[in-house]
This record gives structure tokens, C-alpha cells and sequence, in this order.
């Protein structure tokens, strides 16, 4: 059968219909040859969809293999909703980052709100009780009106979701640069929590059994969202705003509790996301995973819209719906679980033996297409790759050093970029509390939940600094996933594990596919050294406008195991008195710096450059102190530096701090961003207990009950003088304050 | 002592009031599901936080239909404590258990944070655990927390001393700063902070365990009374 509206197949070859759908002339020869005829309209867009790089991950598929995927606690690697990482007494982590850029950038509250929306279904699909969110976001400068728009929109639509939910938001990271304008980046990421004996796959096994569509019905909405995600943004996206789904939380609230329920049903088979690609992915994966086949009734599938055709049903992205497959003649069992939480269930298909994903509507065939064809053998390219020119210029630079004549009133300069301005306008937004497991809200260097009816805690943090990533993918890929590491074992954890958002131009350019290809070798490098194992993840490529290609930017999302309760550690000071450590030598490298963006506009010369060992020597003796139970407070050096990170530790506390800096070049101890560094606080007693652990952390001063910042040279002459007060004020205020401003 | 948790489809601090009462407080709390009718065997309800139905229409406006509200009515008749937190006292309102209504909040984005209270009455029978504060930490996370009542409601809350906590500093517009009020008998309580997450010094404060005391202390001396 063929609609009348719908080109036909001949017309789809002759007039190349297919590019409109991102098919190119190659591939449209490869769909010809699996099916041994012409597609139709519909069968096209099952192709379409699943062969997007969305789905298929065809173009960067050959470097994800370069990724480290195992460990002794990976129960579950890449390929399922969400990644799993045991973390004993039967217990495992579950967690996913995934992007939502393009839709963000045209619709931000509903972008933003519907990324929330799909990360959580990937965590409970796996059979896991998602406990928090966090959000990975990067816009243009807060000047222009339409980037604020953005940010507004953005922010308001993760917590339209997530506090609806009512999963906590507990932590993040937020950055702009101009790189960004036009084009956002939204990662969210999903943790969970499971028993090992709930964790489920995404399976359709069973021959006869029936395939159960679960939640809101299927409309109009988000067709070929996976398609637009993967091309550039232009003028004309703005007419692809249909492509952008709209969130319900509520309806997603009781799917969360039902699908749980559904999980610890024994006779529960296998249980998938509608995500990107809708019905044809949940469908075809489900298959293709068992090695089996579905066949598909089109007319029961429930319909928001009249008349609505097979290929607009096969390619909806209507949000809060699942697909689950159970024991034949269990039907009845589910469909009741679900009623009880006022949501629709219907039987829509049928396991087969044929490995053949079948769609009949009103009653004839309208798609008969090999499953394995759509999920599996998507054509896989390995693109040109060509290093940029800019990249050799930055190499033979000279090291740039900035003139600095007002330490103070640089400090309080930098305190006052949004990158490292408080983001408390964002995370006040957000219910970071519900659930009641927050030990450590937003705003230190990671969160932390206390894991109930244990001792122990779970420590999730975001990171990525895209500068020295576009400055040196593969140095950056490295710092990348060591800040991540470090952020974790400040709070007191031990890292587990990796999940990663890669967000880049278009890989049909030789530079972006080079810094993609550098990046996920620094990537790799640096998860092998740290044993912290890619356990999932998701490719978000051609993030351009017409201005360009935003920065490289992988964004880590990381998970830690704190073993006692007791080995909880914060940024903050905690008490006059205690001595002050610096672990770590800040070398004259400013390329990349929050100093050289602010004093320049712009960033340039070689990325700064990590030892592994000795990151990872340092993150060991760290971790050793904190849980010996020596360490009051621990914060990492990152963006601005050491005169930052040490007025970060005073800000939030009544306390200030009275340091000596030991280095000759006080300007890189004050603004270098060297990275594998630390300050940490410990009490007077544990000195020497500390230093045995430690002998490589200067003393440098203490904690004062005065609120002031007081920094002298080893001369005794004083650098800094400043009340905490007015910095703090700097620092909190920034980003309402750009948010006002009418410039 | 038996708490009732009501759980409306969308309700999402229901799990934390659970908690409080069970962990925290030690005494004995149960889910009563919205299409229930009847809250017998229970001494005190508790109307938890969250989105009932999504918020759609108007906070607390779909929730206040449910079945089992017939029953919550009937306990706030007969003199149980009713303690309606957020989207809880959000549907008391819209019952029409306490005067006045919920806007949203001045600034119109969500607000989640600590908040400094000041307990303007310490004799209720949720606040006589308080008699030595006078001001206590307990977090907020809401949107629409702006309450709104005219002048002769405000008269009459001070006058019975009906309001119970005001917020120390103005952070979403509310009439007076109000926070919490009771119904004119003092048996139900309806306010916007939650004292079920300020049960743990672990979670950053325990100032709203006194909250639970305070009811579990009434429940005894009535209880000894009427034996």
C-alpha cells in the first residue's frame, strides 16, 4: 500500500527523495541491495533514522573503540540505555550522559526539559531508581540578548522537569564562550541505583511473545528529531522546531514508578526507551539484541492526531513512552500494573523468529525490513583526517605571560567571569534536595548523595575544560578526565567510572575529525591510566553554525564510591586554626587560562601538558589522607587558578586565610592553571600524621577566624589584603548581574 | 503513633515524610494511595510535597478532588494533626482547610535553598518543641510559594495567631513573609518549608525533627488524657 501524499519508491530513487532524509546516493544503493528491491517511503525512513549518526554512530564509531570498556566492577558497558558499575553489597551504579543541543538551541525550555526527560528513561529502562541529575552546559557570552534567552530557557526547562519528577539536580557545570552563540551545548546525565538481581536488558526473546507499547500516546511531534540532530545548525532550523519534542513530566513520573514495578515482575522479558528514532529504534534494537524479529500492528498503537501514516508513527519522538516485551499471557498482568498508574498499555506486536522488523497497517504490509540491517549494519566511515593550521601556530607560539600589575583586583576580575562566577542563580532553580539524600549540594567540586541504609555514598561531577581541548585535543582529552578524577577523590571518593558526551562540528571536515580523533586518544589514554572505564555514552557531531564549529568538547561525566560516610570531604574551610597545604607546582603556563581569555578576548598558544602518573600518585595520596581521616577540606586547582580556588574555599564560611607563597614567579603561583593540584586544610593534631602521607604538600599558611585573604611573599611582603566580603559578593552576584545588564 | 503519608499521582516527597517519620522519628508512618477513602487507624496526616497532577490547571487544584480528601477532611473535623508541606499545603488551600491562596513566586523561577524561619507561635501543637528558638534552618524548593490572602484574612490569622512561621528574609513575596499558618482550631498546618528534609544534621539541618516531636508530644498527652 501507498499513501496517496507519499512519493513512491521509484519516485524516491528517481528524484533522490532521500536526500532531503540525510541519505546519501551510497547509502540509498546499500538499502536497495539489503532489501532486493526499491524502499518505500516508509522503509526509508526506518533507514533513515537508524542510519543517522545519532543512532548509528557511523562516523565516530571507529574511534569509541578506542575506548577502555571493562573493568572488574563493569557489569554493563556501552550498548544498553545506561552503563553499570558494581559498587558491592549487591548493589551497582547506573549512569548516562546525553546531549540535547540542537533541539535546546531553537526551543530552549522544551530542549533542555525533554534531554532531562530521555536521560531518566535510559536509567530506569535498565531497572534502575534514577537519584540525580546533572546538567553539562556551555552558551555563548552572557551578552547578547539571545544567549541570555537561551540560558533562561535552558535553565528553566531542566528544572521545569527535573523538580517535577522529583529527582534531585545536584550538580554540573556551566561555561560560555562565544564558540558556543548560536549553538548551546545540554548534556544531562542520570544516575541510578540498582540491585544486581533488577538489572534488565533491552531485549525482545521469546518467540510469541508480546511486545506491550507503554505511556503517552504517539503524535506529530519530533519526527526525524534524530535526523536534525545530525546536521548543522542554519536559518532554516528555525523551521525544524516540530522536530522538538515537548516534556511531560508528570506523565514521565508515573512511567518512572510503573516501569519499576514492571521491572521486578518476573515475567518481564525486556523493557526499552522510546528515545531518538522512537518506535524504530526501540523496536529494531529490542530485535536485534535477541536475535530475534517483531512484527508490528500499527493500528493498535495509540494516536494523539487522526490520519496519521506509518512513517510519521515509525519516527515520532513523542516523549514518555516505552516498549517492553513479557511472557505470553502475562499480558493482562502489565496492562492492570499500568492502569493502576492511570497510563496506557497496549499489546502493538509480536516476537518472531524472521529477524525482520514487520509493520502492518490497515492490513497490508507497509515495512519489511532485516532488523540487524537497521541497528547493526549501518555503514560505518573512517573520515578524512587533516590537522588544523591553527593548531601547528599554537604549537610554535611562545609562552604567553600576561602583565599583572593589581593581584587583588585581578583576583576579584576573575572571580567575576562566568565561567568562574557562583552558579547559584542556576542551581537555586533546580530541587537539589528531594529524595533527602544530598550530603553535598551544588557548588563544591562534586556532589555527594549518602546511599541509604548503608554507609556509604555515591560522589557525580561533570567536567570540561574545551579550551586546552581546542587548543591540544589530546592534551585536553587528558586534563579532561583527570579533573573529572581529582574533583571525585577531593570529595573522598574512590573513581569508578566513565560516561562521555562528545560534542564537536561536523566530522565530514578533516580539522573536526582530527580534533576527535586526537581528543578520544587523550580521552582513552588518561581513563586507562586513572582505571576509570567508559561505561556509555553519546556523540552529539556536527555542532555548527554558520560562524563555525564549537570547541571540542567531551564532556565527562564521572562516578565515585565514598566507602564510609565519615570520609566526606568539602570544598570549604572548616575551622581557624587548621593548617593550609598546596600539593602541586604551578608552572608558567597561561595559554588557555581563564587569565589569557580575560586579558586577551580570546585563547591561544600550546595547552598545558599532564603526567598521568603523577596525577594519578596524587589522587591516590589524596584520597589515602581523606580517608585516614587527616583532611578537613579539599578543592582542586582549575579555571583561575590558586587565588581562586583559595577564596572559594573562604567564600560560604566565616573564616579567611593567612598564606605565604613559597614561589619566586608569584604570578603562575597566583593564575597558572597547572593541573594535577590541590589545597587542602588539616587540623593542627593530624599535622604530622598528614605530612607522613603527604611529604610532597607545603605548609602555607592558616585558616584565620578573620575574613580576610591575606598572601604574602616569602619576603614577607604583602600581595594580597583583601576582605573575603566584597570578593564573595563579586563572585555571587555575577551572573544575575550580566543577566540584568542591558549591554 | 501512626503518621498517614498521602500519595497523590505526582506527589514526590512522599518518600522523604516517610522517612522522617520511620528513621528519624521512630514512629509508625504508611502510604495511603489518593483513591482511598477512609483514614481510620491513623492519628496524624501528613500531605507530602511535590507535583500532584503535574500542577496542571493550578497547584494542589486536581489533588484537592481526590477521594481520600473526603477522609482528610473528616481528620482536620476531628481535631488529628493535618500537616500539609508545599504542594501538601497547596492542596490545603485549594481544599479550603487554611485561607488564602499560592502565587507564584515574585521572581518566577523555582526557588531550592535554606531558609531562616522565625516561629511566630510556639504553642501549636506542631511547634511546642521550639520553646527555646527563635529562629530555626529549614530548606524550601518551590515555585509557586508566593502566599496571597486580603487584609481582613491577615487581621484574622494574626489575631487567632494563625500564622506559625515567616520567612526572615523576603524570598518569594509571600503576604506578611508567611510561611506557615494553621486553621483557626490549630490542628492543621500548612506550610511552604519542609521539615521533612531538615530531619538529619548530615543533610545540613535537623531543626524540622522538633516539628514531628511537637506532634508525637500532643498525640501523648491527649492520648494519656482520654485513657
Amino acid at each position: 500500500m501507498q499513501l496517496l501524499h507519499e512519493p513512491s519508491p521509484q519516485m524516491i530513487k528517481d528524484e533522490k527523495v532521500y536526500r532531503e532524509m540525510g541519505v546519501s546516493d551510497k547509502e540509498f544503493q546499500m538499502i536497495e541491495d539489503i532489501l532486493g528491491r526499491l524502499p518505500n517511503y516508509t522503509e526509508l525512513g526506518l533507514f533513515s533514522v537508524m542510519w543517522s549518526e545519532h543512532c548509528s554512530y557511523k562516523n565516530s564509531k571507529v574511534l569509541l573503540k578506542k575506548f577502555p570498556v571493562t573493568g572488574d566492577k563493569v557489569l554493563q558497558g556501552p550498548g544498553e540505555g545506561a552503563g553499570i558499575i558494581d559498587i558491592g553489597d549487591e548493589q551497582a551504579v547506573v549512569f548516562k550522559i546525553e546531549s540535547h543541543n540542537h533541539p535546546s538551541a531553537i526551543e530552549p525550555y522544551e530542549g533542555a526539559a525533554t534531554g532531562v526527560g530521555g536521560i531518566i528513561r535510559d536509567v530506569f529502562s535498565m531497572g534502575a531508581r534514577p537519584v540525580a541529575l546533572l546538567n553539562s552546559l556551555r552558551f555563548g557570552e552572557l551578552k547578547n540578548p539571545r544567549v541570555k534567552y537561551i540560558f533562561e530557557g535552558v535553565v528553566s526547562g531542566i528544572a521545569g522537569y527535573g523538580n517535577c519528577i522529583g529527582i534531585p539536580t545536584v550538580g554540573g557545570e556551566v561555561q560560555f564562550d562565544p564558540c558556543y552563540e548560536g549553538n548551546p551545548l545540554v548534556n544531562a546525565m542520570c544516575v541510578g541505583l540498582i540491585d544486581h538481581k533488577d538489572i534488565q536488558k533491552g531485549q525482545a526473546k521469546g518467540v510469541g511473545n508480546p511486545v506491550i507499547y507503554v505511556g503517552a500516546s504517539t503524535g506529530r511531534d519530533g519526527i526525524h528529531g534524530a535526523t536534525f540532530a545530525s546536521e548543522e545548525l542554519s536559518e532554516e532550523s528555525e523551521s525544524k522546531r516540530p522536530a522538538v519534542q515537548v516534556g511531560d513530566p508528570f506523565m514521565e513520573k508515573l512511567l518512572v514508578e510503573a516501569c519499576l514495578e514492571a521491572t521486578k515482575h518476573p515475567k518481564l522479558v525486556g523493557i526499552q526507551d522510546m528515545g531518538a528514532a522512537g518506535l524504530t529504534s526501540s523496536s529494531a534494537e529490542m530485535a536485534s539484541k535477541a536475535g530475534s524479529g517483531i512484527e508490528m500492528n500499527l493500528d493498535a498503537v495509540p494516536q494523539r492526531e487522526k490520519a496519521m501514516t506509518p512513517y510519521e508513527m515509525m519516527l515520532s519522538e513523542s516523549q514518555e513512552r516505552m516498549l517492553l516485551v513479557v511472557e505470553k499471557g502475562s499480558e493482562q498482568e502489565f496492562i492492570s500494573l499500568f492502569e493502576k498508574w492511570g497510563l496506557m498499555a497496549k499489546v502493538v506486536g509480536q516476537v518472531t523468529d524472521d529477524h525482520r522488523l514487520k509493520l502492518i497497517h490497515q492490513g497490508d504490509t507497509v515495512a519489511d525490513v532485516p532488523v540487524d540491517a537497521l541497528a547493526e549494519e549501518a555503514p560505518v566511515y573512517h573520515q578524512p583526517s587533516k590537522e588544523p593550521a591553527y593548531f601547528q601556530e599554537f604549537q610554535s607560539q611562545a609562552d604567553y605571560r600576561p602583565e599583572v600589575a593589581d593581584y587583588a583586583g585581578t583576583l576579584k576580575d576573575l572571580l567575576r567571569q562566568p565561567t568562574i562566577a557562583s552558579k547559584e542563580w542556576v542551581y537555586e532553580q533546580y530541587d537539589y534536595m528531594v529524595r533527602t539524600n544530598t550530603v553535598v549540594a551544588p557548588g563544591s567540586d562534586a556532589a555527594v548523595l549518602r546511599i541509604r541504609d548503608t554507609k556509604k555514598a555515591l560522589a557525580m561531577t561533570t567536567d570540561c575544560n574545551s579550551r586546552y581541548i581546542y587548543l591540544d585535543p589530546y592534551e585536553g582529552g587528558k586534563l579532561a578526565v583527570a579533573e573529572a578524577a581529582r574533583n571525585l577523590v577531593c570529595s573522598g571518593a574512590e573513581p569508578l567510572g566513565v560516561t562521555d558526551c562528545l560534542n564537536y562540528g561536523s566530522p565530514e571536515k578533516p580539522e573536526i575529525f582530527w580534533q576527535l580523533e586526537k581528543s578520544t586518544d587523550g580521552l582513552s589514554e588518561a581513563c586507562e591510566a586513572l582505571a576509570t572505564p567508559v561505561i556509555g555514552g553519546n556523540v552529539s557531531l556536527y555542532n555548527e553554525t554558520a560562524k563555525g564549529a564549537v570547541y571540542p568538547t567531551p564532556v565527562i561525566g564521572m562516578v565515585g564510591l565514598i566507602h564510609e560516610l565519615d570520609h566526606i570531604t568539602k570544598q570549604s574551610f572548616r575551622q581557624a586554626g587548621d593548617i593550609i597545604y598546596l600539593l602541586g607546582e604551578a608552572k608558567p603556563e597561561f595559554s588557555g587560562s581563564e587569565l589569557q581569555k580575560m586579558t586577551e578576548g580570546r585563547i591561544f598558544g600550546p595547552s598545558p601538558v599532564i603526567d598521568l602518573e603523577t596525577e594519578k600518585q596524587r589522587q591516590q595520596d589524596v584520597l589515602k589522607a581523606i580517608q585516614s581521616g587527616s583532611v578537613q577540606s579539599a578543592h582542586d586547582l582549575s579555571e583561575g587558578g590558586f587565588l581562586v580556588a583559595l577564596a572559594e574555599k573562604a567564600f560560604g564560611t566565616p573564616f579567611g586565610a593567612e598564606v605565604t607563597i613559597p614561589d619566586a614567579d608569584v604570578l603562575s603561583a597566583f593564575f597558572s592553571e597547572s593541573p594535577s593540584r590541590y589545597i587542602l586544610t588539616v587540623k593542627k593534631e593530624n599535622k604530622a600524621a598528614f605530612e607522613a602521607l603527604i611529604p610532597e604538600a607545603q605548609a602555607i599558611g592558616t585558616v584565620t577566624d578573620a575574613a580576610e585573604i591575606r598572601v604574602t611573599d616569602k619576603q614577607g611582603a604583602a600581595l594580597i589584603n583583601e576582605r573575603v566580603q566584597p570578593l564573595e559578593d563579586a563572585w555571587r552576584g555575577a551572573i544575575s548581574c550580566y543577566l540584568k545588564s542591558k549591554d | 503513633m501512626k503518621f498517614a503519608v498521602i500519595v497523590f499521582p505526582g506527589s514526590n516527597c512522599d518518600l522523604d515524610m516517610y522517612h522522617a517519620v520511620k528513621d528519624e522519628l521512630g514512629e509508625e508512618a504508611a502510604y495511603v494511595w489518593h483513591d482511598e477513602t477512609s483514614l481510620e487507624g491513623f492519628d496524624a496526616v501528613l500531605l507530602p510535597g511535590g507535583f500532584s497532577y503535574g500542577d496542571y490547571l493550578r497547584s494542589g487544584a486536581i489533588a484537592r478532588f481526590s477521594p481520600i480528601m473526603k477522609a482528610v477532611e473528616k481528620a482536620a473535623a476531628e481535631g488529628k494533626p493535618v500537616l500539609g508541606v508545599c504542594n501538601g499545603f497547596q492542596v490545603l488551600l485549594e481544599a479550603g482547610l487554611l485561607p488564602g491562596a499560592m502565587r507564584r513566586n515574585a521572581k518566577l523561577t523555582f526557588i531550592c535553598k535554606q531558609t531562616e524561619l522565625e516561629i511566630k507561635n510556639k504553642s501549636t501543637m506542631f511547634t511546642t518543641g521550639y520553646a527555646d528558638e527563635e529562629t530555626i534552618t529549614i530548606p524550601v524548593a518551590h515555585g509557586d510559594g508566593n502566599y496571597y490572602c486580603d487584609e481582613a484574612t491577615l487581621k484574622t490569622l494574626k489575631d487567632n495567631n494563625q500564622i506559625v512561621f515567616t520567612y526572615k528574609d523576603d524570598i518569594n513575596g509571600s503576604v506578611a513573609n508567611i510561611a506557615g499558618i494553621t486553621n483557626e482550631n490549630g490542628n492543621v498546618l500548612g506550610m511552604m518549608p519542609h521539615p521533612e528534609r531538615a530531619v538529619d544534621d548530615l543533610l545540613g539541618s535537623a531543626d524540622g525533627l522538633k516539628l514531628f516531636q511537637s506532634i508525637v508530644k500532643y498525640w501523648r498527652e491527649q492520648h494519656a488524657i482520654t485513657s
